[in-house]
């Protein structure tokens, strides 16, 4: 029952995720190399996506550039979902005063659009690439924990818990090995929704000066270094550009495909 | 109805004393310590101390918090640490600029993404809904850096229709002004016309799918008082709670626009704030934002309640 | 010359497919009906019978992947399949009107009543603004509404399921339809209410003249409220008649078989056990080229099994069966064992201590700052081996009384609860691990008492840990338990939801008794199943209580039931125990006036709505229903429980003598 898209999204991602392992090994190029006869070369037989203006092949630096933010991405991603998940399990299952404290804090936090609170809290710790990976897996943590909490209230009120409880079941067990199995649905295809924004965040703040620092090859960096050249040197841009779409175009179909499958 | 209006405003105070609250540790706990943070890793310990006595943070932390929400609230947000002025007048320009970015934003994506969302479910299924809904989450997903770039590169260097940065000469009218926001504005409609497509549209398909719209049809009624005054009012109300979150991304949020359009919109300052670890001019700007964002809160959860009755009551 | 009426409703050989996924299923298979002007049809059947898909068939609102892929229907003499979008329309608001089970949720909550009702005007006589509302008004006065200004003004969730309800019927009658389609009208509606929306429905029939479909799976109100029926199984109509006939006289197996399977006239567990159909119901479509029924037919020959027998008219009557005359001859299920049953549990012996006892057990609940007394000083004994029948309606706290026990709820201080004379903790967590074993559930709706991410075997193991077995003792006892509730071992490795209803429920009886109970609260555990598969279960509980000696505490809305299953029985009302006896002297006589008008199945009409919970009556807390009230010492002081013969009390100011004398010699009522 795999749509293509499901394919599709996943080819795309093993593409990338190739180039970070492999990184300089594939490419056609060193892309630290620098080819004194050609800066800012257009397109060629020689360097098919060009030169930038530190006389370096583009292609192998897209190629290379997929490394830091496959790493950052997916491990912010992954430390909000497990905190979030926890969390809103906890206060799903605990319910009373502790949700409503919680839920409360919740809300005020959700009133600052993501990019703001990362600013602030970069700008205060610091930023490198364990900061940031830090700053965005707390910053998803709320927005998991309210679908997870949400999951949970509808679960607990279903007898089985009820029938775990008479059992004596200690609210850990039942939390963990009675309705976690039941939420994880929700959770994971939240974390990839998630993984796709975090991708898309991440890059965006490579862009500000936020985000991955250079020296990395990183997309959003190249395209911020290169950006004023735009008029005559468009593929000092565009490539990097077509790179980061589609990589946010391939993890959201296999988000989109993860999704159709637990709803069956 | 009034008690119902106290009680949402009441809950928006806490809500926003707890967002002072985190804000204020953002910027003073987080760094550490502010002096050192501020004046980076080579100034010697006594600058370092100097500076941390002359902001004043080396006192208690409730001290602190008291001594700036209490001038916040009377309007004295404190002064910056790169300008050496007060803060005050710089949020309250950009807060200017970026409502009215927001709002040419918010008056092109809200009817747009309703219009969609509405067309689609009438035709759920059909090829038309799932290209619309397709078409809605590839926008969407598109980082606004680049779809900036690609307008920019569009309208402004190829076809020179637009201006390619929102720097609008003294004294500009209404209309040049719009002409010169049009395309910052573009970026974030693009992005949200998915989102709330595809939350009119589930909302449309829940009502449509209502046992109170099979009622209203085997009454006999026709299909456009039908869509009108039964499905309609239904469905659009989980729009209504999401346009709160999209008036506080579209004010503070639109950092990486601002800055591309160089534009002097609350974005635009958090990020230069950030950059320059201005902390009190950054804690001001990002608890204004959250203060838009508990108003543009309340102002829905106002209009839900009178749409929709049974919310006044307490539980739907 | 005369032209005969047309009928309000004609169904020709009528074919309904739903097409699923990639296949087209036939839901209803050549169905043929009419309904004379003024008449009232029952359409009953179990589900999946497709008794709604004709409902909506019969007003051309399939859904959108429904289709009629052959016949005709016509309504008021119109083709329904012929009419334009406009002339549908027009049939709609004129000519036939629908009702359906939920009313709450047909009622559009953002629009008050006045005016959702005022729009049946609109369209029908095209009256507008105060001309439509005095209709309105007229309306709501019929269907007994007081105040109807008042209701016109509010919206639909301020008002009662009752209440909802009666709003709905009056606007389906507005438009004076010739045909009202009703589908599960009272389902889900406490008995009172039921009965009060069932006469009120019967009674503007009278008045106008309507016909009326009425589709139902309760043989009881069908009874009670149609002069013809349709039995519908698996898509197909196989007996038809006049009620009285069709269940004094049943001339198709199907309908021998599932007027069995309700335990009726009085009956009880002592006189033998529940027949029940052997066999699952097929899905609809899937079976043709011989009858419908066979599989599960115990008449049935080689014929039955290579032709599907055609409709054969027996006067007035109609059956789709081979030989309708052998129908009543139906052999009996190999279950009738009443001797072994009957033995065992007369050996429940009152001589010992009661297992378990409650006194002064109070629960109340805090809501928005005010106190909802859900319980109020029950008091009341388990003895080894019985079942207590507990019978209420929404509001009687017997649910509240069932989490305490089980000590998923604190009861309010003050309250006592001892299992074998030792004090039981508030809590389960507080309990010992042998008082948890001790007391156990069987819940309503197996769907939500399963996890639906466990295997059964997973499921019933994390139950037996409560024995501290080895792995391979816990195995053993795992399949006695599957065998002991007829569960097939393939089963074990299934998850909930590839299980029928009646598996799962056999599954949550297993994990039941686990642990070896002494006591096992069944809370409504048929009311979610199938009429045959009810009995199933029923039959299952009377056996494992056979076997273990285990007692029940029975929570039911349905009389038949707890008649059938409880040695005794107790009736709350907002929380209070109003009576409390041995079966048969509850249902004889003489009864608390709240017993009494359950037990009259409609006759006694019972005044206003069930009073909230939070704005308790004062005194007695049924003195503002009770037709029986005797003065102002009804609404001054709360009455004790009064002791009549044989172990039998009433909570009543009138003496039980007085109350035998005014009620007559009551025998037990005919609950059909």
């Amino acid at each position: 029952m795999r749509s293509p898209a499901l394919w599709v999204g996943l080819a795309i991602l093993l593409f990338w995720i190739a180039c970070a392992l492999l990184g300089s090994r594939m490419t056609p190029l060193d892309p630290y190399a620098d080819d004194l006869l050609a800066t800012l070369a257009p397109p060629s037989m020689a360097h098919w996506f060009g030169t930038d203006q530190l006389w370096r092949d583009v292609l192998s630096r897209v190629i290379i550039g997929a490394r830091d933010i496959l790493i950052v991405a997916p491990l912010a991603t992954a430390l909000g979902s497990v905190l979030g998940t926890v969390l809103g399990l906890l206060i799903g299952y605990a319910r009373g005063a502790a949700d409503d404290i919680v839920s409360r804090v919740i809300e005020a936090l959700q009133a600052l659009p993501l990019v703001i609170v990362a600013l602030m809290a970069l700008a205060a710790v610091g930023t490198s690439n364990a900061t940031v990976v830090l700053v965005i897996g707390f910053v998803f943590t709320p927005l998991i924990a309210r679908t997870v909490r949400a999951a949970t209230l509808n679960e607990v009120d279903l007898d089985y818990v009820a029938a775990a409880r008479l059992r004596g079941d200690g609210a850990l067990a039942i939390m963990f090995i009675e309705i976690l199995p039941n939420v994880l649905p929700v959770a994971l295809v939240e974390m990839t929704v998630r993984l796709g924004y975090a991708i898309f965040f991440v890059a965006s703040l490579s862009f500000i000066g936020f985000g991955i620092q250079p020296p990395s090859a990183d997309w959003g960096i190249a395209i911020a270094e290169n950006y004023s050249l735009i008029g005559s040197y468009w593929w000092t841009v565009l490539f990097d550009a077509a790179a980061t779409a589609s990589l946010i175009i391939g993890v959201n179909l296999v988000a989109d495909g993860l999704q159709g499958l637990f709803e069956l | 109805m009034l008690k119902f209006l106290m009680k949402r405003a009441l809950l928006s105070l806490i809500t926003l004393a707890i967002l002072s609250i985190f804000v204020f540790l953002g910027g003073q706990l987080l760094p550490g310590d502010v002096g050192r943070a501020v004046l980076g890793p080579l100034a010697d310990a006594r600058s370092v101390a100097a500076f941390n006595h002359q902001m004043g943070v080396d006192r208690a932390l409730p001290i602190q918090y008291w001594d700036w929400i209490s001038h916040f609230v009377t309007g004295d947000m404190g002064r910056s640490f790169s300008f050496r002025a007060p803060v005050a007048p710089f949020v309250a320009d950009a807060l200017i600029n970026s409502l009215k970015l927001a709002a040419l934003a918010f008056v092109l994506v809200v009817p747009l993404g309703i219009a969609g969302g509405v067309w689609a479910a009438l035709r759920a299924g059909r090829w038309s809904d799932r290209s619309l809904v397709l078409l809605g989450q590839s926008l969407g997903i598109v980082p606004e850096f680049i779809s900036s770039i690609v307008l920019i590169l569009i309208f402004g260097v190829w076809l020179r229709w637009l201006p390619m940065s929102a720097d609008w000469p003294e004294g500009a009218g209404a209309l040049t002004q719009i002409r010169y926001l049009i395309l910052p504005a573009l970026p974030p409609v693009l992005i949200f016309f998915g989102y709330i497509a595809r939350v009119a549209r589930v909302g449309t398909i829940e009502a449509l799918n209502a046992d109170y719209t099979r009622t209203a049809i085997l009454k006999g009624l026709p299909w456009s008082t039908v869509l009108r005054r039964h499905v309609l009012r239904n469905a659009l109300l989980p729009t209504i709670t999401v346009t709160a979150s999209l008036i506080g991304y579209l004010v503070g949020g639109l950092v990486v626009v601002e800055t591309l359009f160089h534009y002097r919109g609350m974005g635009g300052l958090i990020y230069s704030a950030a950059k320059a670890k201005d902390f009190p001019m950054l804690e001001a700007a990002v608890l204004t934002v959250g203060a838009v964002y508990a108003l543009a809160s309340l102002l829905a959860d106002l209009l839900s309640s009178t749409l929709n009755p049974r919310i006044r009551s307490g539980r739907t | 010359m005369n032209a005969t009426p047309a009928d309000a409703l004609r169904i020709e050989q009528l074919d309904v497919v739903y097409r699923v996924g990639a296949r087209e299923r036939r839901v209803v298979t050549n169905l043929s009906l009419a309904i004379r002007p003024g008449e009232s049809y029952g359409l009953v059947g179990e589900s999946g019978c497709g008794k709604s898909t004709v409902a909506l068939a019969a007003i051309r609102y399939l859904a959108r992947n429904g289709r009629i892929s052959n016949g005709r229907i016509l309504v008021d003499g119109r083709d329904l399949m012929r009419l334009s979008a406009l002339e549908l329309r027009r049939l709609r608001s004129r000519s036939v009107s629908m009702v359906y089970q939920d009313p709450g949720r047909a009622l559009n909550p953002t629009i008050r009543i006045g005016r959702q009702m005022a729009e049946v005007f609109e369209v029908s006589e095209g009256l507008k603004g105060n001309a439509a509302q005095e209709r309105v008004a007229g309306m709501l006065a019929r269907v007994q509404i007081s105040s109807p200004r008042r209701v016109m003004d509010l919206y639909p969730h301020e008002l009662s399921g009752g209440m909802q309800q009666r709003v709905i019927i009056a606007m389906a009658l507005s438009s004076d339809p010739a045909l009202l389609i009703l589908d599960e009208p009272t389902t889900g509606l406490d008995a009172t209410v039921e009965a009060e929306v069932l006469e009120l429905i019967a009674r503007l029939r009278a008045e106008l003249h309507t016909s009326i479909l009425f589709i139902s799976h309760s043989l009881a109100v069908i009874g009670r409220m149609c002069d013809r029926v349709g039995v519908l199984y698996a898509g197909e109509l196989v007996e038809e008649g006049t009620t009285a006939e069709t269940f004094g006289d049943p001339r198709h197996p199907y309908t021998v078989a599932l007027l069995r399977c309700v335990p009726r006239h009085g009956r009880r567990k002592d006189h033998g056990r529940l027949e029940t159909i052997p066999g699952f119901l097929p899905t609809p479509g899937s079976i043709s080229g011989q009858c419908v029924f066979v599989e599960r037919c115990g008449n049935a020959t080689d014929h039955c099994r290579h032709e599907a027998p055609p409709p054969v008219a027996l006067g007035a009557r109609l059956s789709r069966c081979f030989y309708p005359e052998r129908a009543a001859s139906l052999p009996h299920g190999p279950e009738d064992a009443p001797a072994r049953v009957a033995a065992v549990l007369g050996a429940s012996t009152r001589t010992q201590a009661p297992l378990m006892r409650t006194q002064n057990l109070s629960k109340t609940y805090p809501v928005a700052g005010r106190s909802l007394q859900a319980l109020h000083d029950v008091t009341l004994e388990l003895w080894p081996g019985e079942t207590l029948g507990l019978v209420g309606e929404s509001g009687s706290g017997k649910s509240s009384l069932a989490r305490v026990l089980l000590g998923l709820s604190k009861p309010d201080a003050g309250s006592r609860l001892e299992l074998n004379g030792e004090p039981l903790g508030a809590l389960a967590g507080e309990r010992t691990r042998s008082q948890r074993k001790a007391l156990q559930i069987v819940f309503q709706n197996p769907g939500m008492a399963l996890n639906r991410s466990q295997t059964v075997r997973r499921l019933i193991q994390r139950s037996l840990r409560l024995l501290g077995l080895s792995n391979t003792q816990r195995e053993a006892r795992l399949r006695e338990l599957a065998a002991s509730v007829r569960l097939p071992e393939r089963h074990l490795r299934d998850k909930p939801r590839q299980l029928s209803g009646g598996l799962q429920q056999r599954v949550s009886i297993a994990r039941a008794f686990a642990g070896g109970p002494r006591i096992v609260v069944c809370d409504e555990p048929t009311s979610a199943l199938d009429v045959s598969v009810q009995a199933a279960i029923l039959n299952l509980l009377v056996d494992l209580q056979a076997e273990q000696q285990v007692s029940y505490l029975f929570i039911s809305h349905d009389l038949n039931v707890v008649n059938y299953l409880s040695d005794r029985i107790a009736v709350l009302y907002l929380g209070r125990l109003m009576e409390i006896g041995p079966t048969p002297r509850v249902f004889a006589g003489p009864h608390h006036p709240y017993t009494e008008a359950l037990l009259s199945a409609g006759r006694i009409r019972l005044q206003g709505e069930i009073p909230s919970a939070l704005n308790l009556p004062s005194g007695c807390v049924f003195q503002t229903r009770c037709p029986r009230k005797i003065g102002r010492i009804c609404e001054e002081r709360e009455p004790p429980l009064l002791e009549g013969q044989g172990e039998h009390s009433m909570r009543c100011h009138i003496p039980p003598a007085e109350l035998a004398k005014m009620q007559g010699t009551h025998a037990y009522e005919q609950l059909e």
